[in-house]
Protein backbone atom coordinates (compact mmCIF):
# COMPACT_ATOMS: atom_id res chain seq x y z
CA UNK A 1 0.00 0.00 0.00
CA UNK A 2 0.89 3.65 -1.11
CA UNK A 3 0.92 5.86 2.15
CA UNK A 4 -0.64 9.17 1.69
CA UNK A 5 2.17 11.54 0.20
CA UNK A 6 1.04 14.27 2.37
CA UNK A 7 1.39 12.13 5.71
CA UNK A 8 4.96 11.32 4.88
CA UNK A 9 5.82 14.86 4.39
CA UNK A 10 4.63 15.98 7.94
CA UNK A 11 6.62 12.54 8.69
CA UNK A 12 9.74 13.02 7.73
CA UNK A 13 9.71 17.17 8.56
CA UNK A 14 8.92 15.79 12.40
CA UNK A 15 11.40 13.88 11.70
CA UNK A 16 13.97 16.52 10.94
CA UNK A 17 14.71 17.74 14.09
CA UNK A 18 17.03 15.90 16.62
CA UNK A 19 14.92 17.12 19.59
CA UNK A 20 12.02 15.51 18.14
CA UNK A 21 13.64 12.30 17.47
CA UNK A 22 14.81 12.41 20.93
CA UNK A 23 11.32 12.77 22.55
CA UNK A 24 10.14 10.08 19.98
CA UNK A 25 13.04 7.77 21.66
CA UNK A 26 11.64 8.43 25.22
CA UNK A 27 8.65 7.75 24.16
CA UNK A 28 9.22 4.09 22.36
CA UNK A 29 9.90 3.50 26.65
CA UNK A 30 6.14 4.49 27.42
CA UNK A 31 3.96 7.67 27.57
CA UNK A 32 5.20 10.46 29.47
CA UNK A 33 3.63 13.75 30.24
CA UNK A 34 5.57 17.22 28.99
CA UNK A 35 7.64 18.05 32.45
CA UNK A 36 8.87 14.51 32.01
CA UNK A 37 9.79 15.06 28.06
CA UNK A 38 11.09 18.80 28.84
CA UNK A 39 13.59 17.48 31.92
CA UNK A 40 16.66 16.36 29.91
CA UNK A 41 16.77 19.06 27.33
CA UNK A 42 17.81 22.59 28.47
CA UNK A 43 14.71 23.91 27.23
CA UNK A 44 11.64 25.59 28.94
CA UNK A 45 8.68 23.88 28.67
CA UNK A 46 6.68 26.23 25.83
CA UNK A 47 9.74 24.98 23.66
CA UNK A 48 9.33 21.19 24.42
CA UNK A 49 5.46 21.68 23.80
CA UNK A 50 6.22 23.36 20.76
CA UNK A 51 7.87 20.10 19.41
CA UNK A 52 4.68 18.32 21.06
CA UNK A 53 2.73 19.79 18.85
CA UNK A 54 4.42 19.45 15.54
CA UNK A 55 4.83 15.40 16.28
CA UNK A 56 0.54 15.51 17.00
CA UNK A 57 -0.13 17.76 13.75
CA UNK A 58 1.65 14.77 11.90
CA UNK A 59 0.22 12.26 14.01
CA UNK A 60 3.60 10.87 15.59
CA UNK A 61 1.96 11.49 19.04
CA UNK A 62 -1.37 11.84 20.68
CA UNK A 63 -2.45 13.11 24.24
CA UNK A 64 -4.14 11.54 26.71
CA UNK A 65 -7.51 12.10 28.06
CA UNK A 66 -6.23 13.13 31.80
CA UNK A 67 -6.55 16.55 31.99
CA UNK A 68 -4.12 17.14 34.47
CA UNK A 69 -1.03 15.68 32.96
CA UNK A 70 -2.28 14.81 29.56
CA UNK A 71 0.60 12.12 29.00
CA UNK A 72 2.05 11.47 25.52
CA UNK A 73 1.98 8.82 23.59
CA UNK A 74 3.79 7.33 20.28
CA UNK A 75 1.37 6.20 17.64
CA UNK A 76 2.57 3.69 15.59
CA UNK A 77 1.08 3.57 12.14
CA UNK A 78 2.84 6.78 10.60
CA UNK A 79 6.25 5.69 11.49
CA UNK A 80 5.32 2.26 10.38
CA UNK A 81 4.31 3.72 6.77
CA UNK A 82 7.99 5.81 6.99
CA UNK A 83 10.13 2.69 7.33
CA UNK A 84 8.01 1.16 4.87
CA UNK A 85 8.39 3.83 2.41
CA UNK A 86 12.67 3.55 2.98
CA UNK A 87 12.25 -0.08 2.79
CA UNK A 88 11.22 0.54 -0.83
CA UNK A 89 14.10 3.01 -1.32
CA UNK A 90 16.04 0.64 -0.79
CA UNK A 91 14.71 -1.63 -3.13
CA UNK A 92 14.51 0.20 -5.70
CA UNK A 93 17.66 -0.33 -6.34
CA UNK A 94 17.23 -4.29 -6.89
CA UNK A 95 14.80 -3.46 -9.17
CA UNK A 96 16.60 -0.90 -11.18
CA UNK A 97 19.60 -2.80 -11.65
CA UNK A 98 17.51 -5.95 -12.69
CA UNK A 99 16.10 -4.06 -15.43
CA UNK A 100 19.78 -2.42 -16.23
CA UNK A 101 20.71 -6.23 -17.15
CA UNK A 102 17.73 -6.78 -19.48
CA UNK A 103 19.17 -3.83 -21.23
CA UNK A 104 22.63 -4.13 -20.98
CA UNK A 105 22.06 -7.69 -22.63
CA UNK A 106 19.95 -6.53 -25.19
CA UNK A 107 23.00 -3.45 -26.32
CA UNK A 108 24.93 -5.98 -26.35
CA UNK A 109 23.25 -8.36 -28.42
CA UNK A 110 22.56 -5.78 -30.85
CA UNK A 111 26.07 -3.73 -31.09
CA UNK A 112 29.41 -5.32 -32.41
CA UNK A 113 30.88 -6.93 -29.53
CA UNK A 114 33.96 -4.84 -30.41
CA UNK A 115 37.02 -6.58 -29.01
CA UNK A 116 39.80 -7.72 -26.58
CA UNK A 117 38.44 -9.00 -23.89
CA UNK A 118 36.86 -12.35 -25.88
CA UNK B 1 26.16 -15.97 -11.40
CA UNK B 2 26.54 -12.24 -10.50
CA UNK B 3 26.56 -11.50 -6.86
CA UNK B 4 23.99 -9.34 -5.24
CA UNK B 5 24.03 -5.87 -4.73
CA UNK B 6 25.37 -4.73 -1.86
CA UNK B 7 24.41 -1.79 0.52
CA UNK B 8 27.08 -0.58 3.56
CA UNK B 9 27.65 2.63 5.52
CA UNK B 10 31.33 3.76 4.61
CA UNK B 11 30.86 6.41 6.84
CA UNK B 12 28.60 8.38 9.14
CA UNK B 13 27.14 10.62 5.73
CA UNK B 14 26.86 8.07 3.38
CA UNK B 15 25.35 5.35 2.21
CA UNK B 16 27.11 3.22 -0.93
CA UNK B 17 25.30 0.45 -3.28
CA UNK B 18 27.53 -1.66 -5.24
CA UNK B 19 26.68 -4.06 -8.09
CA UNK B 20 28.04 -5.67 -10.98
CA UNK B 21 27.30 -5.97 -14.52
CA UNK B 22 28.21 -8.41 -17.40
CA UNK B 23 29.06 -5.53 -19.68
CA UNK B 24 31.63 -3.32 -20.44
CA UNK B 25 32.17 0.06 -18.34
CA UNK B 26 31.20 2.14 -21.80
CA UNK B 27 28.20 0.49 -21.97
CA UNK B 28 27.48 0.59 -18.28
CA UNK B 29 28.22 4.35 -18.38
CA UNK B 30 25.97 5.05 -21.88
CA UNK B 31 23.40 3.58 -19.09
CA UNK B 32 24.09 6.21 -16.88
CA UNK B 33 23.94 9.45 -19.12
CA UNK B 34 21.91 8.69 -22.05
CA UNK B 35 18.04 9.82 -21.23
CA UNK B 36 17.02 7.17 -23.58
CA UNK B 37 18.55 5.05 -21.80
CA UNK B 38 18.29 5.92 -18.09
CA UNK B 39 14.75 5.84 -18.61
CA UNK B 40 14.46 2.17 -19.71
CA UNK B 41 15.74 1.10 -16.02
CA UNK B 42 16.40 3.76 -13.35
CA UNK B 43 13.66 3.38 -10.78
CA UNK B 44 11.04 1.00 -9.32
CA UNK B 45 9.69 -1.49 -12.34
CA UNK B 46 6.44 0.13 -12.38
CA UNK B 47 7.25 3.28 -11.99
CA UNK B 48 7.55 5.41 -15.69
CA UNK B 49 9.48 8.67 -16.28
CA UNK B 50 7.68 11.90 -17.04
CA UNK B 51 10.76 13.58 -17.39
CA UNK B 52 14.15 12.35 -17.64
CA UNK B 53 16.48 14.52 -18.74
CA UNK B 54 20.64 14.27 -18.27
CA UNK B 55 22.99 16.73 -20.18
CA UNK B 56 26.60 15.01 -19.23
CA UNK B 57 28.49 17.33 -19.32
CA UNK B 58 30.69 19.38 -16.00
CA UNK B 59 28.08 22.19 -15.14
CA UNK B 60 25.26 20.30 -17.17
CA UNK B 61 21.77 20.12 -15.10
CA UNK B 62 19.83 16.74 -14.68
CA UNK B 63 16.46 16.26 -13.52
CA UNK B 64 14.03 13.47 -13.08
CA UNK B 65 10.43 12.97 -12.87
CA UNK B 66 9.11 9.59 -12.02
CA UNK B 67 4.98 8.52 -11.34
CA UNK B 68 3.82 5.49 -9.56
CA UNK B 69 1.06 3.60 -10.91
CA UNK B 70 -1.39 5.52 -9.27
CA UNK B 71 -0.01 8.64 -9.93
CA UNK B 72 2.01 10.41 -7.16
CA UNK B 73 4.70 11.84 -8.59
CA UNK B 74 8.61 11.80 -7.54
CA UNK B 75 11.05 14.66 -8.79
CA UNK B 76 14.49 15.30 -8.10
CA UNK B 77 17.02 16.81 -9.81
CA UNK B 78 20.83 18.90 -9.76
CA UNK B 79 23.93 19.42 -11.36
CA UNK B 80 26.77 17.44 -12.96
CA UNK B 81 29.79 17.96 -11.05
CA UNK B 82 32.09 15.43 -12.53
CA UNK B 83 31.95 13.26 -15.36
CA UNK B 84 34.91 11.18 -17.04
CA UNK B 85 33.91 8.66 -19.48
CA UNK B 86 33.65 5.71 -18.74
CA UNK B 87 34.60 5.53 -15.03
CA UNK B 88 33.28 8.57 -12.75
CA UNK B 89 30.25 10.50 -12.58
CA UNK B 90 29.83 12.89 -9.93
CA UNK B 91 26.05 14.86 -9.23
CA UNK B 92 24.02 16.45 -6.66
CA UNK B 93 20.62 15.71 -5.96
CA UNK B 94 17.76 17.52 -4.14
CA UNK B 95 14.55 16.13 -4.17
CA UNK B 96 11.26 18.00 -4.26
CA UNK B 97 10.11 16.75 -1.28
CA UNK B 98 13.59 17.81 0.24
CA UNK B 99 13.56 14.24 2.53
CA UNK B 100 17.32 14.06 2.91
CA UNK B 101 17.27 17.45 4.66
CA UNK B 102 19.30 19.26 1.91
CA UNK B 103 21.41 18.45 -1.32
CA UNK B 104 22.84 14.42 -1.21
CA UNK B 105 26.21 14.25 -3.82
CA UNK B 106 26.13 10.72 -5.47
CA UNK B 107 29.40 9.58 -6.83
CA UNK B 108 29.11 6.70 -9.65
CA UNK B 109 32.70 4.40 -9.67
CA UNK B 110 32.39 2.59 -12.75
CA UNK B 111 35.32 -0.18 -13.04
CA UNK B 112 36.18 -2.94 -15.40
CA UNK B 113 37.87 -5.93 -15.47
CA UNK B 114 37.51 -9.28 -17.11
CA UNK B 115 34.30 -7.92 -19.08
CA UNK B 116 32.46 -7.56 -15.55
CA UNK B 117 32.04 -3.67 -14.48
CA UNK B 118 31.36 -2.81 -10.84
CA UNK B 119 29.49 0.08 -10.14
CA UNK B 120 29.65 1.76 -7.10
CA UNK B 121 27.31 4.25 -6.09
CA UNK B 122 27.93 6.42 -3.21
CA UNK B 123 25.39 8.82 -1.82
CA UNK B 124 26.46 11.39 0.45
CA UNK B 125 24.04 13.28 2.99
CA UNK B 126 24.38 16.82 4.54
CA UNK B 127 24.77 15.05 8.05
CA UNK B 128 24.29 12.10 9.48
CA UNK B 129 21.29 12.62 11.20
CA UNK B 130 19.82 13.41 7.05
CA UNK B 131 21.43 9.84 6.32
CA UNK B 132 19.66 8.17 9.26
CA UNK B 133 17.46 10.26 9.52
CA UNK B 134 15.80 8.66 12.62
CA UNK B 135 18.90 6.62 14.09
CA UNK B 136 17.25 7.60 17.76
CA UNK B 137 13.91 6.86 16.98
CA UNK B 138 11.85 3.54 17.05
CA UNK B 139 12.52 3.92 13.18
CA UNK B 140 16.20 3.22 13.92
CA UNK B 141 15.49 -0.63 14.77
CA UNK B 142 12.48 -0.64 11.86
CA UNK B 143 15.51 0.39 9.42
CA UNK B 144 17.81 -2.03 10.53
CA UNK B 145 15.05 -4.88 9.90
CA UNK B 146 14.59 -3.49 6.64
CA UNK B 147 17.75 -3.47 5.94
CA UNK B 148 18.30 -7.20 7.16
CA UNK B 149 15.07 -8.27 4.99
CA UNK B 150 16.31 -6.96 2.13
CA UNK B 151 19.63 -8.98 2.52
CA UNK B 152 17.57 -11.66 2.59
CA UNK B 153 15.61 -11.21 -0.14
CA UNK B 154 18.81 -10.57 -2.21
CA UNK B 155 20.77 -13.24 -1.02
CA UNK B 156 17.15 -15.62 -2.36
CA UNK B 157 17.25 -13.66 -5.99
CA UNK B 158 19.27 -14.92 -8.55
CA UNK B 159 21.02 -12.29 -10.45
CA UNK B 160 18.79 -12.69 -14.00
Amino acid sequence: MQPNPNQLDLTFAALADPTRRAILARLAEGEASVNELAAPFEMSQPAISKHIKVLENAGLVSRGKDAQRRPVKIEALPLADAVGWLENYRKFWEQSYQRLDTLLDELQRFAPKGDKKN
Amino acid sequence: MQPPLTITLPSDCEIAVTRTFRASADLVFDCWTVPALIKRWLGFADWTFTTCEFDARVGGKWRFVTRSPDGFEMGSGGDVLEITRPDWIKTDELYDQDWTGGKTIVTNRITEEDGITTSLVTILYPTRQARDGARATPMAEGMEAGFKRLEELLADMPAY
